[in-house]
């Protein structure tokens, strides 16, 4: 977290003092900051690569996000390079708290996404975009000890986005589709992959409605392997979404995470907080 | 969850029903005096922002706001037909970029909120002037 804290100060001394600022999409429509870093809702990558870059122009976010479900707290931080709005880099810390255990897993994340086609509210069919998320835990003692076969893993990702403009009775309509091929347990938190389980490909999803320019209310859907044998289920939540405008975004949620490591029923809290420059 | 999903879409959709009436657009926004008002707020805003008025600098602001005008009455389906220069023609040498593009979006949102024009009505007119993006940027 030391270093991430630290090119976060950085980039917003240079930003902050150059002035800079990508505004070329319109608000709100590079959506947020997912769990693992990438531009999306919450726990989904979407098609929309972070932050307000358009086709001629740079952009750079940073955002940190916490999630407090019953016997688990997830913190994350992070920072997303959009490059000319067909490129985007992103970089991730996770820090899980495991209170039971008095322990902390903490896993790095790398990711890359490639706009293929479209833009999310002009394109007649659906932006779309592949992506890569390289996790790596700091040490994989614990999963190591719950059977997962590797403590680094790749995750794989291809998702299609759109905005319908008016199509809700007249408010604007957003949804998201993404198969994702892994085999990361929790995240990837608990490892990879299990005793007799390989890589699967996964449907996750998001929808949402904007009540106002800025204010979008949604819910989100993510499916889950169960390589370890531990009952892990799939992912949903609820969010509002607030852009007051385009330097910063807040999303708060409420999660059913289902049972995690043998814990059942996590449900909780989420708070993300996205800077764009 | 799935339930929480659908009773929210259904609830909005009642509210939509709701406050929506068999009316044009073009009457929901008070008709010609409200285009004009419109066409005229979006004027100012355009006034207001130097990078965009810089694509301004050759025009004839009297055409382009009965311009503007009979193209917004057209689109709204009021009693009005488009004759002028179309936008392919308009546009050609301009080499708009994207982002120029959506600043004028956000121009026109800007005026349509200064016109206190509703939400969902925003949202349609737009819905009705996006298609026409390939005709403007980038050309």
């Amino acid at each position: 977290m030391k270093r991430l804290n630290w090119l976060f100060g950085l980039t917003c001394l240079a930003f902050a003092s150059s002035g800079f600022a990508a505004s070329g999409k319109l608000l709100a429509t590079p959506g947020v900051s997912q769990v693992e870093g990438s531009a999306g809702g919450g726990i989904v990558p979407w098609a929309q690569l972070a932050g307000y870059a358009s086709d001629d122009e740079i952009a750079i976010n940073g955002f940190c996000s916490r999630a407090d479900v019953s016997d688990y707290r997830l913190d994350v931080c992070g920072a997303q390079l959009n490059i000319y709005d067909r490129v985007e880099f992103s970089y991730a810390e996770q820090r899980f708290e495991v209170p039971a255990l008095n322990t902390d897993i903490e896993q790095s994340i790398a990711g890359a996404k490639l706009r293929l086609y479209g833009d999310i509210v002009y394109s007649k069919w659906p932006q779309l975009s592949l992506g890569v998320q390289h996790k790596s835990l700091d040490d994989g003692s614990i999963a190591n000890l719950l059977g997962a076969k590797d403590t680094s893993g790749t995750d794989i990702y291809l998702a299609a986005s759109k905005l319908h403009l008016g199509a809700l009775a007249g408010y604007n309509w957003f949804w998201n589709t993404t198969f994702r091929y892994s085999d990361a347990n929790q995240l990837g938190l608990l490892g990879f992959g299990g005793p007799d389980s390989d890589k699967e490909l996964l449907f996750e999803a998001s929808t949402a409605v904007f009540l106002t320019h800025q204010i979008a209310v949604g819910v989100e859907y993510r499916e889950k392997s169960n390589n370890l044998g531990l009952g892990e289920q799939d992912w949903q939540d609820v969010f509002v979404a607030w852009f007051p405008n385009k330097h910063v975004s807040v999303t708060a949620a409420w999660l059913d995470l289902g049972s995690i490591a043998g814990a059942e029923d996590q449900t909780g809290w989420y708070l993300s907080v996205t800077g764009y420059w | 969850m799935m339930k929480t999903l659908f009773t929210f879409v259904f609830a909005v959709m009642l509210v939509g029903c709701a406050s929506s009436n068999n009316s044009t657009l073009y009457q929901q926004i008070n008709g010609e005096q409200g285009v004009e008002k419109l066409v005229d707020s979006f004027i100012n805003q355009i006034g207001r922002d130097e990078q965009i008025l810089a694509y301004f600098k050759q025009t004839n602001v009297a055409h382009f706001r009965q311009g503007f005008i009979t193209h917004l009455c057209s689109v709204t389906d009021g009693p009005c037909e488009y004759k002028g220069d179309n936008m392919v023609d308009i546009h050609t040498g301009m080499n708009i970029p994207e982002k120029d593009f959506n600043r004028v979006v956000e121009l026109l949102i800007n005026a349509m909120d200064e016109q206190q024009i509703r939400q969902t009505v925003q949202n349609k007119i737009l819905s009705r002037l996006a298609p026409l993006r390939p005709e403007v940027i980038d050309i």
